[in-house]
């Protein structure tokens, strides 16, 4: 049963073990967790849902699934923040194709995270990030 | 490599002290690396000082506060891109300046560490800003010795790696922590996604010697008559053992023992790609059909099955390396996403062509042929 209260976030990624294990500790931060095996599901789900925060798997279909969905999202609901959540970072040599200053204008995340994070700092972010988005609203 | 030069530019002197203090003793590793990577840090408390130092001695690494008393931040961030200057910038920003950190990203700023900060979150852009920069210089390093190591193949290949350690680790964390209480019988299903996961490591890595087997072309193809009918044969006696477990009949239609000069190893490879994905993705009670012909030049050879099949759209990811068509149908089966290119390279060696046709819930036939 969903609780009135609690915020909804949406995770996407194609790696079924990852999102079921950070439905776990998403859940467990207090949250309720939509989730999308793939960009399409996650674009299938924001037209009839508004998340209060949104994790997006940057490689999914595409190399670049995560971008195109957080600018669709940011389409539709400007205010809700995006993490993309990714696992190619500077470490696996290049840092997710956004070398080009047109790549940087149209992606719209708000926080991007790799993937190997921390528990309490992925908890810290998701708090930070709605924090941000309520006192926006209010003002 | 050494040491890397840093340079933290922050009015705050007690940020510049802190962060002096916590890199002075951090060292970085990396596997294949020969030795660790060391930190030399400076500091300055103005963007003019930091500016001079910048053109003059240009530092690896710029730990930048973006509010600084006269130039800021982001402007020095927006001169060191506009002039090219070769220095790789974290930025430091005030709790909750979401906006000035994502603005400084799209400007160049390689990360940003909000303030405060705790030395493990300093620590952990340092290390990734360092193996970048080691990452960097190795492969400038290969170009120059004109290595032609695919390096865009190996970061790939290091996510795909990754994942699965990721997996497993997690789900590891959840049993230790007894995160779901003390039911041994309900950590199961977790237990065994650890192993499908490690399977698909392990057949990853058979994958991957195949491929470099035909890549490298180091290994001598060794040319000579090979018995395709006797090879499909062999291919399917092996896959035998899963298509039943699944209840899948195996057919091959072949009226005689067709000949090819060719490489058997690489045959085998051919089959067995085929043979075990028409069985993998196939649905219980289905059948798998081969068939192989010949033709003045070439033989042809078609392998049918009546799985789940996929979208058109699908269909030209299919040899791509590392590409697995992920739905909830194929979410158990597992695979490396390097069977078909494999098969696909072997197929050019030989100057031949492979298509595919795939109806969603019927099924799919891939066929090719080889030049004799």
């Amino acid at each position: 049963m969903k609780d009135k209260n609690k915020k909804t976030i949406l995770i996407a990624d194609d790696d079924y073990d990852y999102l079921f294990q950070m439905k776990m500790k998403v859940e467990s931060f207090g949250y309720h967790v939509v989730t999308a095996e793939s960009q399409k599901e996650a674009e299938k789900i924001i037209q009839t849902l508004k998340p209060d925060l949104a994790i997006f798997d940057l490689m999914m279909e595409t190399d670049d699934s995560g971008f195109i969905l957080s600018y669709r999202m940011k389409k539709l609901y400007p205010d809700v923040p995006i993490i993309i959540a990714t696992g190619v970072n500077a470490e696996a040599g290049y840092s997710f194709s956004v070398n080009s200053e047109e790549d940087r204008k149209w992606i719209k995340a708000d926080l991007y995270l790799d993937k190997g994070i921390r528990e309490e700092q992925l908890h810290k972010e998701i708090t930070k990030l709605l924090n941000i988005k309520d006192t926006k609203n209010k003002s | 490599m050494g040491k890397l030069k840093i340079l933290v530019v922050d009015d705050e002197p007690g940020i510049c002290s802190g962060v002096k203090r916590i890199l002075s003793n951090f060292t970085v590793t990396y596997p294949f690396m020969e030795e660790n990577i060391e930190f030399e840090v400076d500091d300055v408390l103005t963007g003019e000082e930091a500016w001079d130092i910048i053109t003059t001695k240009p530092p690896d690494i710029l730990l930048l506060d973006n509010k600084l008393p006269g130039i800021s931040g982001v402007e020095i961030l927006e001169k060191i891109t506009k002039e090219h200057i070769n220095a790789l910038v974290i930025m430091i920003t005030s709790h909750a300046s979401i906006d000035i950190a994502v603005k400084a990203t799209a400007n160049g700023a390689f990360d940003f560490v909000p303030k405060p900060f705790t030395p493990q979150e300093l620590k952990s852009s340092v290390e990734n800003i360092a193996k970048h920069i080691y990452l960097k210089k190795m492969t400038k390093q290969m170009k120059v010795e004109g290595k032609q190591i695919r390096f865009q193949f190996l970061s790939v290949l290091s996510h795909e790696l990754k994942a699965p350690i990721n997996a497993i680790e997690g789900y590891l964390k959840i049993i230790k922590g007894k995160q779901i209480g003390d039911n041994l019988e309900d950590y199961i299903p977790m237990i065994d996604r650890s192993l499908a996961r490690i399977n698909g490591m392990r057949n990853l890595i058979m994958d991957l010697l195949d491929l470099t087997h035909i890549e490298a072309g180091k290994k001598k193809r060794e040319l000579k008559p090979v018995n395709i009918t006797k090879t499909a044969q062999i291919a399917i006696d092996t896959i035998e053992p899963l298509a039943i477990q699944m209840d899948i009949k195996i057919h091959l239609h072949a009226d005689n023992d067709f000949i090819i000069t060719a490489d058997p190893e690489e045959i085998e490879i051919i089959f067995n790609n085929l043979l075990s994905n028409a069985v993998k993705y196939n649905k219980k009670g289905g059948s798998v059909d081969c068939y192989i012909s010949e033709e003045p030049n070439s033989i042809r050879i078609s392998v049918s099955d009546t799985g789940i099949g996929m979208e058109q759209e699908d269909i030209p990811k299919l040899f791509k390396e590392f590409v697995r068509l992920k739905n909830e149908k194929t979410r158990n089966i597992t695979g490396t996403g390097l069977g078909l290119s494999i098969v696909k390279d072997i197929v050019q060696l030989y100057n031949g062509s492979i298509e595919v046709k795939s109806k969603l819930d019927q099924g799919t036939t891939f066929s090719l042929s080889l030049h004799k």
